[in-house]
């Protein structure tokens, strides 16, 4: 449902707000949803036309329960698209209608802006409703089961992805003699027979024949390198039938179509609440709203013990870097000056601050942001730790409040998206056909029995044994899963240390 | 707009259902996996429903925290993981996010009968009760201002003043005269109803254990589940006894524990009371189900049980139902009595041992299965 008149209004106004503080984003069209309504667009991840799967079901189960409960309401739903959707909820109060749209804006911003949103699809709401269809389709022909089965298959590989791909240069095949001319190893031109064995030493001719050897072995396997876009690989190795290898082709690119989200999220969140709360403050607010305003905001940026709220930090993680950008808190000078005092009253009268966070919103994303403003100041004013499990007491318990080690572990849980690196290492296994999965361990085990369910998929879609190479409390070990040749999802699962 | 998330949703109860059903006999057994929520709505926990992704396991992983404390300092308990890790590491993992699923106590019972191939009731033929029920379904022009239909009335009104062209839109004024008036309308319904009720009668002696009382606890869950599926105005009462019988509350019958002798045809006796100042038999279907250890104080009473079992109440009852709870310090002879007496075959009363939570299943279709 389109926007009251009441509501459009406020539309302008706020929009008017966002533009004149120099924000930048697509044209966004409001819907006026009811909670139900809006449960169900959520639980589909904001389309409102997806492909028919169980899952969504289970999303709006959960979603309309803890509604129902009065346990969580959704504040604000936005996707990027162009021109970009936002729901807003009817039972809201106006104030919150302001504070949402703002927020809204701010997104749709960091959308247009960041640059790793800069390849996803602008018209994926309409490439999610052809997958809807086409899925739709393949149902009718081949049965909701089997097809639905398939998708569950597809959905449980969805996060090996390889997120930087995008920006990768196309890679071109060598040509063909180059190719052949690099197998010869080179020597030095001697005038002299007598000398060629000093300056060709046999030895070291044998070394390089040997290696170059071992290069072309390593570029006949397949993949020459661990390939991290897992779903790449079987899309174009695994033997599929045709509809298989469309939905699962659908699979990746929604996935990559969600990655810069995943990758964002302390940004993107942080960048619109920064915003909403400028907005607002600075513009927008009535007086008679200043209280549920300050209700609210603080409810969306209370910290609970034990998480850190992407909200929060991402929100002050900004305010600091205009600070400092403003005051010049930054740069060599800065970082070597030992003076306490000096420090406390350092004001360089910069006013760089603006600038500086539209720069970083533009270039970073959460791992980068993190790397490179978190500071040992800002840890010690939130008052950040490290936590660890102790598995003697069963509880967690705080470790540490180190700035090192707070930073370590923070950027582990977003490095690539929070997901355990794997790669597929060799399509010909043991020259048997299997593939070969790599995890690389990081210090954390894999958990091990949604591993094996994994990899069950994995199998599944390779119609071979697959593995997966792994450590688990410090030796390596090789889980296989052989599938049936007969029956689907009725093979083995083995392990064993290697 | 959103129409699709109805059909997903199914989809997902389907699945739910499904799952519930195969693990049937794990919910049967361990009755304390069901949280009962309000009247009708019981909630299952279900293990192992997401979609399986490679991830880390989240205990060792810890993370980044924010507020006071110092190193050292607890924040939080882990949770025990539901019993499920294969090779013995349940309870060392993180709590798993376990989901909760509602389900009615018809779709329960539905489930129970797919799963025991339980057979539909038919309720005695000549007692079922004729109801006659108003129902609200129309609108007439007129009727008493207590049903006045407000809405109905001021369209009509409005429509009346636009197509006369007296409505103004500076001024919207809808002033409703007679002729626009309407009330909501009724009809008679006959409503065939069926009623029952069930009487559980236990022994609460010194020899009925905790374990003995769970099993008879989670039987009676699962038999008030498919009978009130079966019936719709259903009736429960309870009787405990050891050398004299009461009748008591619901959570009175779980949770009392008495001492003493046995004579259990003084619960006979309240039984056939109960049936005769309150359920004529040419309008209930009744259901005793009397659970014991099966020792009786002596033979002498034991007779007297089988004159009135024989005499007042298998006449009046859709089935006799007597469960006997294995117990170390139950001899069982209140079952053997009964079989001599009666026979295995006896139309009207079903006998039953349950040997441990296992055995509730078999005992549940034993007394189910004949569809009485």
């Amino acid at each position: 449902m389109s926007l009251p008149l009441e509501l459009a209004k406020l539309k302008d106004e706020i929009k008017g707000y966002a533009r004149g503080f120099g924000l930048d984003f697509f044209e966004v069209i409001f819907e006026f949803l009811d909670y139900d309504q809006l449960n169900a667009v959520a639980s589909l991840g904001g389309f409102p036309v997806r492909y028919p799967h169980w899952r969504f079901g289970m999303e709006y189960d959960q979603l309309s329960k803890t509604y129902t409960y009065g346990l969580q309401k959704i504040y604000e739903l936005v996707i990027n698209n162009s021109p970009s959707y936002a729901y807003l909820m009817k039972s809201n109060a106006m104030i919150d209608q302001k504070l949402v749209m703002a927020h809204v804006y701010a997104h749709v911003d960091f959308f247009k802006n960041n640059v790793w949103f800069s390849k996803t699809n602008r018209k994926m709401i309409d490439s999610m409703a052809n997958h809807a269809v086409k899925i739709r389709g393949y149902m009718d022909r081949y049965g909701v089961d089997r097809v639905e089965g398939f998708i569950d298959k597809c959905l449980s590989l969805e996060n090996l992805i390889d997120p930087f791909l995008p920006f990768a240069p196309k890679k071109h095949p060598p040509r063909e003699d180059e190719a052949e001319k690099k197998k010869e190893v080179g020597r030095l031109k001697v005038d002299r027979q007598y000398l060629d064995k000093f300056v060709n030493p046999p030895e070291f001719i044998e070394e390089q024949r040997k290696k170059l050897q071992a290069q072309e072995v390593k570029e006949k396997r397949d993949p020459s390198e661990p390939q991290k876009d897992v779903l790449q690989y079987l899309l174009r190795n695994a033997p599929l039938e045709g509809w298989e290898n469309d939905i699962l082709a659908m699979a990746r690119e929604e996935a990559y179509y969600y990655a810069p989200q995943w990758q964002t999220k302390i940004m993107n969140e942080g960048w619109a609440s920064y915003w909403h709360s400028r907005i607002m403050t600075e513009k927008a607010l009535k007086d008679s709203e200043i209280i549920d305003f300050a209700d609210h905001h603080s409810g969306v940026m209370s910290m609970q013990p034990g998480k850190v709220n992407p909200y929060k930090i991402g929100v002050e993680l900004y305010r600091d870097i205009e600070e400092r950008w403003n005051t010049g808190r930054f740069g060599k000078e800065w970082d070597e000056c030992n003076d306490i005092v000096v420090k406390k009253n350092w004001d360089r009268k910069l006013g760089l601050g603006r600038q500086k966070i539209f720069e970083v919103r533009r270039v970073c994303n959460d791992v980068t942001f993190i790397d490179e403003y978190l500071t040992p100041e800002f840890c010690e004013r939130f008052k950040l730790y490290t936590y660890q499990f102790n598995r003697r007491t069963n509880q967690y318990e705080i470790a540490d409040r180190d700035f090192k080690k707070i930073k370590e572990k923070l950027l582990f849980g977003l490095a690539n998206m929070g997901q355990p690196f794997v790669y597929v290492a060799d399509g010909n296994y043991l020259n048997k056909g299997e593939l070969l999965l790599l995890h690389k361990h990081q210090g954390v085990d894999l958990d091990s029995r949604w591993t094996r369910e994994t990899l069950k998929n994995v199998g599944e879609i390779w119609r071979r044994p697959a593995n997966l190479e792994t450590e688990v409390d410090g030796q390596k070990k090789l889980i296989t899963y052989a599938p049936s040749p007969t029956v689907s999802g009725a093979g083995e699962c083995s392990e064993k240390f290697l | 707009m959103i129409y699709s998330i109805k059909r997903d949703h199914a989809r997902f109860r389907n699945i739910v259902k499904g799952k519930v059903k195969q693990d049937l006999k794990k919910y049967i057994t361990h009755g304390e996996l069901l949280g009962r929520k309000g009247k009708d709505i019981v909630t299952i926990p279900l293990p192992q429903i997401d979609i399986p992704h490679f991830r880390y396991g989240d205990k060792e992983a810890g993370g980044v925290g924010q507020g006071e404390g110092d190193p050292g300092d607890a924040i939080g308990k882990g949770q025990p993981r539901e019993g499920q890790g294969v090779d013995g590491e349940a309870g060392n993992q993180a709590g798993e996010h376990v989901l909760e699923v509602d389900l009615t106590l018809d779709e329960l019972a539905e489930i129970l009968g797919e799963e025991l191939q339980l057979p539909k009731i038919e309720p005695r033929g000549h007692k079922s009760v004729r109801t006659i029920k108003d129902r609200y379904t129309g609108i007439a022009r007129a009727g008493p201002d207590s049903l006045r239909h407000f809405k109905r009335s001021y369209k009509e009104a409005l429509k009346r003043q636009i197509a006369g062209g007296v409505y103004n839109l500076a001024a919207p004024l809808v002033v409703p005269i007679k002729r626009d008036l309407r009330y909501r309308s009724w009809r008679s319904v006959v409503e065939h109803e069926s009623n029952a009720v069930i009487i559980y009668m236990m022994d609460v002696s010194g020899s009925m254990g905790d374990e003995q009382k769970e099993i008879v606890r989670t039987e009676a869950f699962w038999i008030d589940t498919w009978l009130r599926s079966q019936y719709k105005g259903i009736e429960t009462r309870f009787i405990i006894h050891d050398a004299t019988a009461k009748e008591v509350d619901e959570q009175t019958f779980y949770r009392t524990r008495e001492s003493g002798g046995t004579l259990i045809s003084s619960a006979y006796k309240l039984c056939e009371k109960i049936i005769e100042t309150d359920y004529a038999p040419s309008e209930w279907n009744i259901y005793p189900f009397h659970f014991s250890d099966g020792d009786n104080w002596s033979g002498e009473d034991t007779r007297v049980c089988m004159d009135i079992l024989k005499n007042t109440i298998l006449p009046q009852v859709n089935m006799f139902c007597y469960g006997q709870v294995e117990s170390r310090y139950g001899s069982g002879q209140f079952y053997k009595d009964l079989r001599e007496e009666f026979g295995e075959d006896h139309e009207r009363i079903i006998l039953s041992k349950v040997e441990n939570k296992d055995g509730i299943i078999q005992s549940i279709k034993d007394f189910l299965g004949k569809g009485k």
